[in-house]
């Protein structure tokens, strides 16, 4: 920080300095500004990169790259993501309740399902550009994109906590808004509006009433009800455990997104793995402008921008092993497990951090 | 001990599947049925394992059914129309039950 500071102080003045055998350099009050703004990002993502919640994730994906046999039983990877689950949503809620209701909820939701269904088709266009990869699957990796990942949601509002910034309550309710739609565009990628999706009424009941969405607006809903007078109730169940439960979660996150990374290294190309890295940041710009437009906080801007960048791998894989069986599955999670996850929650967050700060003034 | 000829269908199947095949088991008039975890596996697909896994679109099942041998290519009929495309193993073994009236 006190390097930061003599930057800053610094970049009043023009300097002048020169090389023994070199014409005369100038450092322009501009380029000290990018300094300091380059050291800020570079100890942002230090911060996070040595965050316990990051670390986790690093512990898991080590030990499954390195074949430890570290494992979390499936009973206790499902309630801890319960928990997760329950608590974001209910401290949403609670915020909700708190700063009450404005027409900027409504139009951030429609945001969402138009960010949700629109994505997609960007991810298609650069997927085919990038791996010349055929159409049915980079439609089903399409879908996933245009989804969100929950769990890089959880960390984002995590990092915003940390650094005690705040964010609308309402974007949990955004979060599950986002689930959906984009299932629809990957399909009608593969159709082409043709009739003949593989689309019937179990399906959309699945998606849309899928455990994670019904517990996350569930308690979404209790919160606001009950409010700060609930929120103290339960207070040392869903505050105080929160991150080193999310920890935790994010041991065990790691331990699969490498488990994927072994398994589905060979599915994918060079230009699949820069996909991977590119259009969440692509995506993140998307949520940035609508955040903008929307005239979120920086905070929302933050989650927003995340929810946009992540890639689904609850909701969508099971959607499109029904709807597109013959999609491979080694492609899609692997691109969303192994590859957009890990770049969302070692270098995305922090990345969207400081844009959202720059461009909200936050 | 009197014992009757039966078939046993073993049909392993994505878990995101399940309730579709166990659906038209059901239309097809076979009720009896059980469904059994599978802890981890290799194929065509890769390796998968229940362990850890929070995807929902990988995990497996198997739905286990013992039937008498003339209702067969109903229940396989039945089966055939769900898994066709998906990943999964269908594998049918004749058996012994001891209550036919069971099955």
């Amino acid at each position: 920080m006190a390097l930061l500071k003599g930057a800053d102080e610094k970049s009043r003045k023009t300097l002048r300095f020169r090389f023994p055998s070199a014409p005369l350099f100038q450092i322009t009050p501009n380029i000290y500004g990018r300094c300091a703004k380059m050291s800020e990002i570079l100890a942002l993502a230090i911060d996070n990169l040595m965050s316990p919640i990051v670390l986790s994730f690093a512990l898991g994906l080590a030990a499954s790259l390195a074949r430890s046999d570290l494992t979390f039983p499936e009973a206790a990877a499902k309630a801890i993501s319960l928990y997760l689950l329950f608590a974001i949503g209910f401290k949403g809620g609670v915020s909700v309740a708190d700063h009450g209701v404005d027409v900027t909820l409504g139009l951030s939701l429609l945001a969402g399902v138009v960010l949700s269904a629109t994505l997609p088709f960007v991810a298609f266009m650069l997927l085919r550009l990038l791996s010349g990869m055929d159409r049915l699957n980079a439609a089903a990796v399409a879908g996933h994109y245009g989804s969100i990942s929950i769990v890089t949601f959880v960390a984002a509002t995590s990092v915003l906590e940390g650094r005690g910034i705040s964010s609308e309550g309402y974007m949990v309710a955004v979060a599950a808004a986002m689930e959906a739609p984009a299932i629809l565009s990957a399909l009608w990628l593969v159709t082409r509006g043709e009739k003949g999706g593989r689309m019937d009424s179990q399906l959309w009941r699945e998606i849309l009433l899928n455990g994670s969405i019904v517990l996350l607006v569930g308690a979404f809903f209790i919160g606001w009800i009950t409010g700060k007078e609930g929120l103290e109730e339960i207070d040392s169940f869903i505050v105080a455990p929160f991150k080193g439960v999310l920890c935790l979660f994010l041991l065990d996150m790691g331990l699969v997104a490498g488990r994927g990374m072994r398994r589905g290294r060979k599915a994918l190309g060079p230009g699949s793995l820069a996909f991977g890295i590119f259009m969440p940041i692509i995506g993140s710009i998307f949520g940035l402008v609508a955040a903008l437009a929307l005239g979120l906080s920086t905070g929302g801007a933050l989650l927003l921008m995340t929810l946009s960048a992540s890639a689904s791998y609850i909701a969508v894989p099971a959607a499109m092993r029904v709807a597109l069986p013959e999609a491979n599955p080694s492609i899609y999670l692997t691109l969303s497990l192994g590859v957009t996850f890990p770049f969302n929650l070692t270098i995305g967050i922090p990345l969207y951090l400081t844009v959202a700060q720059a461009m909200t003034g936050g | 001990m009197q014992t009757h000829d039966a078939k046993r269908v073993e049909i392993t199947i994505e878990r995101a599947m399940q309730s579709r095949l166990t659906n038209a088991l059901q239309e097809a008039g076979v009720t009896g049925y059980t469904i059994l975890p599978v802890y981890g596996g290799s194929g065509r697909s890769g390796e998968w394992e229940r362990s850890g896994d929070v995807t929902r679109g990988s995990g497996m099942v198997q739905v286990v059914c013992m039937i008498r041998p003339e209702r067969l290519d109903e229940l396989l009929d039945a089966a055939f129309a769900v898994v066709e495309n998906h990943i999964g193993v269908v594998s049918v073994v004749d058996c012994q039950v001891l209550r036919a009236e069971r099955f």
